[in-house]
């Protein structure tokens, strides 16, 4: 396995209080990892010490090759982020949004000018590049972000519950970017409460109280749990494991 | 108990809502459905005498939200998508603020909110802001009902909320039925349609649909075939190729695939199998099964 994340005994505690513990886990390159859990499990401090924000306390981790404790500016280099709102500017347009993270992500103009045009093709926004952020659907609001975090081609992407709210449609083509995104060997690190959503993933990991209480690929989980969905697989998990 | 007459908004050159026309009825758990940015906060808000209406009219417990707003504002609770409670309070100091500003105490109607305030009690002193999102919602919505009012508007109650806590929300709903509260409550995630006794889909502004939800499943046109192989993400574009296709789509662990031909069910899946071997797919799987509220809602989009 070509490994582009791997956690041995991740923990993080906040004072006497610890949010995540004991997480070993690994990641392939080109794989659809979904990262579910209730509400306070842990997620979100997962996810900020993956992505160099936030220093652990004990155990290691590794992403795209970089140490989370010594490396976090170069793994900030290396990955894209997609928080589930507020990805992009909405007093800025199409085009000054991509230009923006381009540049922060240290592309040449020429690079920028380059991948714009690819991006506008590939999601069919070219008419749409001078319209203001705040004036464009949801929908292709959310698009945009994802193909935003990917100008840099990095190795991994975060997305943190990018489909909530939107739309059954526009779900599903997001989920189509997500499928060619990972046939491209980015591999794809998404939260979601769509637990059809789960299904789509290649393995599923679901935290419980701060604690990794599965991982495995769907159809085994639900084999494991005689579940015909997700979201009964989910359920019992975190009924069985909750106080 | 909530009568919406052709009631239309505009912000700027946005047609946030056109013409919706919808009733509630005494003691019924209605929900409203749609995607962010149909339109659900703004009639929501309407509703709740928040925001004036373009046009049209709506009565909640028989007052006019722009006449009789006072009476509304009286006989409604309402609970906003976002999380409105006071962060620096602690539980029991917001729920004493929202009563007294009803002009009660807590006491006075507390036999309503006991069964969803009694998994908050051990943190009444704990500061609202540092509750956890399921508390938080439970909170918001003892805060709502602490004035007894005759109907509920809930905007979002249970967006970003995980699965667990959905559930548990919509069971606190049903509850809250013997005491013949009427409850209107918005929501983007489709599966919780079925929590409701009817439902109305809104997108774009517009009301498409108001209905029970199992009727809206009866009526649905077509006949959904849930298709899986081995290859799920070849499957999908293979399907596309399928020469009678109406449409397909991913559904979980499935695709679903509508037949455009009024062919005999049995006829279509067979075809399909044989399709699928052909182009070397294994472990086809291929079956009729009733739709769901979401393959209801998307039809809309493929007429």
């Amino acid at each position: 396995m070509n490994t582009v994340i791997h956690t041995h005994h991740l923990t993080k505690c906040f004072g006497t209080f610890t949010a995540v513990e004991d997480l070993s886990f690994k990641v392939a390159r080109g794989e659809i990892f979904g990262f579910l859990g209730a509400n306070g499990a842990g997620k979100t401090t997962a996810i900020r010490m993956l992505c160099g924000l936030l220093k652990p306390t004990s155990g290691a981790a590794s992403v795209a090759g970089f140490n989370v404790f010594t490396q976090s500016e170069q793994i900030k280099r290396h990955i894209g982020y997609m928080c589930q709102r507020f990805s992009l500017y909405e007093d800025l347009t199409v085009a000054e949004n991509i230009a923006f993270y381009g540049g922060i992500y240290g592309l040449s103009r020429k690079e920028i000018r380059l991948r714009s045009e690819q991006l506008y093709a590939r999601i069919d926004l070219a008419h749409a590049r001078h319209t203001l952020i705040r004036d464009l659907p949801l929908g292709w609001r959310q698009k945009l972000a994802f193909l935003s975090s990917l100008l840099h081609r990095p190795e991994i992407v975060f997305l943190d519950e990018p489909t909530s709210g939107v739309d059954p449609i526009t779900r599903r083509q997001f989920w189509n970017l997500i499928y060619e995104t990972a046939e491209e060997g980015i591999t794809v690190f998404v939260t979601t409460h769509y637990m059809d959503e789960a299904e789509y993933c290649h393995r599923v990991l679901v935290m419980v109280a701060g604690r990794m209480a599965a991982l495995d690929s769907p159809e085994a989980l639900k084999r494991q749990y005689g579940a015909t969905g997700m979201n009964e697989v989910f359920l019992a998990l975190v009924r069985s494991e909750q106080p | 108990m909530i009568e919406v007459k052709n009631i239309s908004k505009k912000y700027g050159a946005v047609q946030a809502l056109e013409d919706v026309c919808f009733s509630v009825r005494e003691g019924e758990l209605f929900g409203l459905i749609g995607p962010d940015g149909a339109g659900k906060t703004s009639l929501l808000r309407i509703l709740a005498t928040l925001l004036p209406p373009g046009s049209g009219s709506a009565k909640v417990d028989g007052f006019d939200v722009q006449r009789d707003y006072r009476m509304v504002r009286r006989h409604t609770g309402y609970m906003p998508g976002r999380f409105s409670l006071y962060q620096d309070l602690s539980v029991e100091e917001n729920l004493a603020f929202f009563a007294t500003i009803s002009g009660m105490s807590v006491k006075t109607n507390y036999d309503l909110i006991r069964p969803i305030y009694a998994s908050l009690e051990p943190f009444r002193k704990r500061r609202a802001g540092a509750l956890s999102g399921g508390m938080k919602q439970k909170l918001a919505l003892c805060c709502a009902l602490v004035h007894r009012p005759s109907v509920l508007l809930l905007d979002e109650p249970t967006t970003g909320v995980d699965a667990v806590s959905r559930t548990e929300f919509w069971d606190l709903l049903k509850k809250l039925k013997q005491y013949g509260i009427t409850i209107l409550a918005s929501t983007p995630y489709m599966d919780e349609a079925g929590r409701c006794e009817r439902i109305a889909f809104i997108r774009h502004g517009r009301i498409l649909q108001t209905d029970a939800p199992q009727r809206i499943v009866q009526a649905f046109p077509h006949r959904i075939h849930a298709v899986h192989s081995g290859d799920a993400c070849r499957l999908l574009r293979d399907l596309q190729q399928w020469s009678h296709l109406h449409s397909v789509y991913p559904f979980g662990y499935y695709a679903h695939l509508i037949d455009r031909r009024d062919a005999p069910p049995d006829t279509v899946t067979d075809e399909i199998t044989g399709f699928l071997a052909q182009r070397g797919h294994t472990q086809v799987e291929c079956r009729v099964i009733p739709p769901t509220i979401e393959d209801c809602f998307m039809n809309y989009d493929c007429p």
